[in-house]
């Protein structure tokens, strides 16, 4: 039973449980969840020997602690920071074999946001709908992480592959995303979409797992009155009432009803999401194919 | 499809990014026509593969779609008929009509506190739609002249189990949470449980009926819910 326990020292600004997310139940309110860096939380996996969809933690700016109570191999990707096993430097993107006993340090990110670490066997916890993803709109999956909390790892799956280092492509230091215009681009003046293709915006502070928030110009609206609400796909670009863009990541509402000006394509949400406060975003608008 | 007219339900395909498709109708009424009939050939796999079928109010959005424009001008072609009665299931929810609006939802429709109750109890419901929170339905069938805005100024914590009313809808509460919907009544049903299967009580077209209880609760009705499926 201990053997498979690791002890959370340091929790860190917020990690979080996450895997592949829950598909499939958006007709029941369900976000999707799941890690919003997903080729890294991939990556992580493989290079510790586990299925792409294995459960690790997502740790956001600050990194976090962890100690081990049996020998395992994990591994660090996504946001590049600093790793240590027993105040030793480690490799950051490369299997580590650390013993039983070991503290596993994931530190601040030196730049991105989101550092995985996966553990080999994954992290076992109770599986909600499918998956043990953490998801912070609706509290389905387990809490965030505390100090002190007591987490299992899964028996580990195989071999670990022959790897010395896997390359990761860093986080962007400025954000340019494809934006498919529709369903709702008919709600915005011709002025407002002139705005969205050539106008600064910036990754605000108030950004979370549900959605990018964007500070800089506001989109004014060609129509009043209120949407009646509809299903908001991972990468809708809603524009609420104050007229500032926000990009919808994993744990975003199933249903809203403030009009969608398009939609950034699923894989150039990772850059997104390790995208610091502050970060200059350009939205490429394009017309739907 | 207006009303019952019985005319043709018009669905406009509009493009929501490369991979996903969002149907819109006139009506409320059409969008559970085509959903229902989305569900049809889903299970008759005579639909492309989707990841997602999420009803709405005025659209249902299919997403993880190889070929949304392809689809899109498949749908067009359709002829979907009107949703079918007595197949879907019923649930049959406990209140207590004891909420805090009770009062203003009474003064809204011109009538007297017991009245809400009785007018509500008497209303077939049907989940139009979830969303909002894991479990949350929201449920049509109220006439429009009962229709009620919400409160001017939204509570910071709404009951678990609250029965309450905002719009067109009627919804329960399946967790405590902020809300700004005008609370009628209260009920010990669990809307949400992952531990059961299914975990949502309601889901997009089944069908409730709100079932007064006596103000003083009884003691022995821990199981207020009965969930009958007519065949």
């Amino acid at each position: 039973m201990t053997d498979s326990a690791f002890v959370v020292v340091r929790a860190g600004a917020l990690t979080t449980v996450q895997d592949l997310g829950r598909v499939g139940h958006a007709h029941l309110g369900v976000p999707r969840s799941g890690a919003l860096d997903e080729p890294a939380l991939r990556l992580a996996n493989r290079l510790v020997g586990n299925p792409d969809g294995a459960a690790a933690l997502e740790t956001t700016l600050t990194g976090c602690a962890v100690r081990l109570r049996r020998a395992a191999t994990v591994a660090v990707t996504g946001a590049p920071c600093p790793v240590t096993v027993d105040g030793r430097p480690a490799a950051w993107g490369a299997p580590v074999r650390v013993r039983s006993g070991a503290l596993v340090e994931v530190a601040a990110a030196t730049h991105g946001v989101r550092s995985y670490l996966a553990f080999g066997g994954g992290v076992e916890a109770e599986q909600v709908l499918g998956s043990r993803s953490t998801d912070l709109l609706s509290g389905l999956g387990p809490p965030p992480l505390a100090d002190g909390a007591v987490l299992r790892l899964g028996a580990p799956y195989g071999p670990v592959p022959a790897v010395d280092a896997a390359p990761c492509p860093g986080p962007p230091r400025e954000l340019a995303l494809p934006v498919a215009l529709g369903p709702r681009d008919d709600w915005f003046t011709a002025r407002a979409l002139r705005t969205l293709a050539t106008g600064e915006f910036r990754v605000s502070a108030a950004s979370n797992r549900i959605g990018l928030r964007t500070e800089g110009p506001s989109l004014e609206r060609a129509r009043d009155g209120e949407l009646p609400s509809e299903g908001m796909v991972l990468g809708a670009l809603q524009v609420p009432p104050d007229g500032r863009p926000v990009l919808f990541l994993a744990d975003h509402p199933t249903t809203g009803g403030y009009p969608v000006v398009g939609v950034v394509p699923e894989d150039r949400l990772a850059a997104a999401a390790q995208a610091v406060p502050g970060t200059v975003v350009r939205f490429v608008p394009r017309r739907a194919r | 499809m207006t009303g019952g007219s019985g005319g043709r339900i018009r669905v406009r395909g509009l493009p929501v990014g490369d991979h996903a498709l969002l149907l819109e109708v006139d009506t409320g009424e059409a969008a559970l026509a085509l959903h229902a009939e989305l569900l049809r050939r889903a299970a008759a796999r005579t639909l492309p593969a989707v990841r997602e079928i999420v009803p709405a109010a005025r659209t249902v959005l299919l997403d993880g779609v190889a070929d949304p424009r392809r689809l899109a001008a498949e749908v067009a072609r359709w002829d979907i008929p009107p949703p079918a009665g007595g197949h879907d299931a019923t649930v049959d929810i406990a209140v207590r009509y004891d909420g805090p609006d009770l009062a203003d939802v009474a003064e809204l429709w011109g009538v007297a506190p017991h009245e809400v109750a009785r007018i509500h109890a008497d209303t077939e419901f049907r989940v139009a739609f979830c969303g909002f929170a894991p479990g949350f339905g929201y449920l049509t069938g109220l006439p429009e002249h009962r229709h009620v805005p919400r409160r001017a100024t939204p509570r910071t914590r709404v009951p678990v189990g609250s029965v309450a009313l905002a719009g067109p809808y009627t919804g329960v509460y399946p967790r405590s949470s902020p809300g700004g919907w005008q609370l009628i009544g209260t009920t010990d049903a669990v809307l949400w449980d992952t531990a059961r299967t299914p975990a949502a009580l309601l889901a997009p077209g089944t069908r409730v009926r709100f079932v007064p209880q006596r103000p003083i609760a009884e003691p022995s009705s821990r199981q207020p819910v009965r969930e009958e499926t007519s065949t």
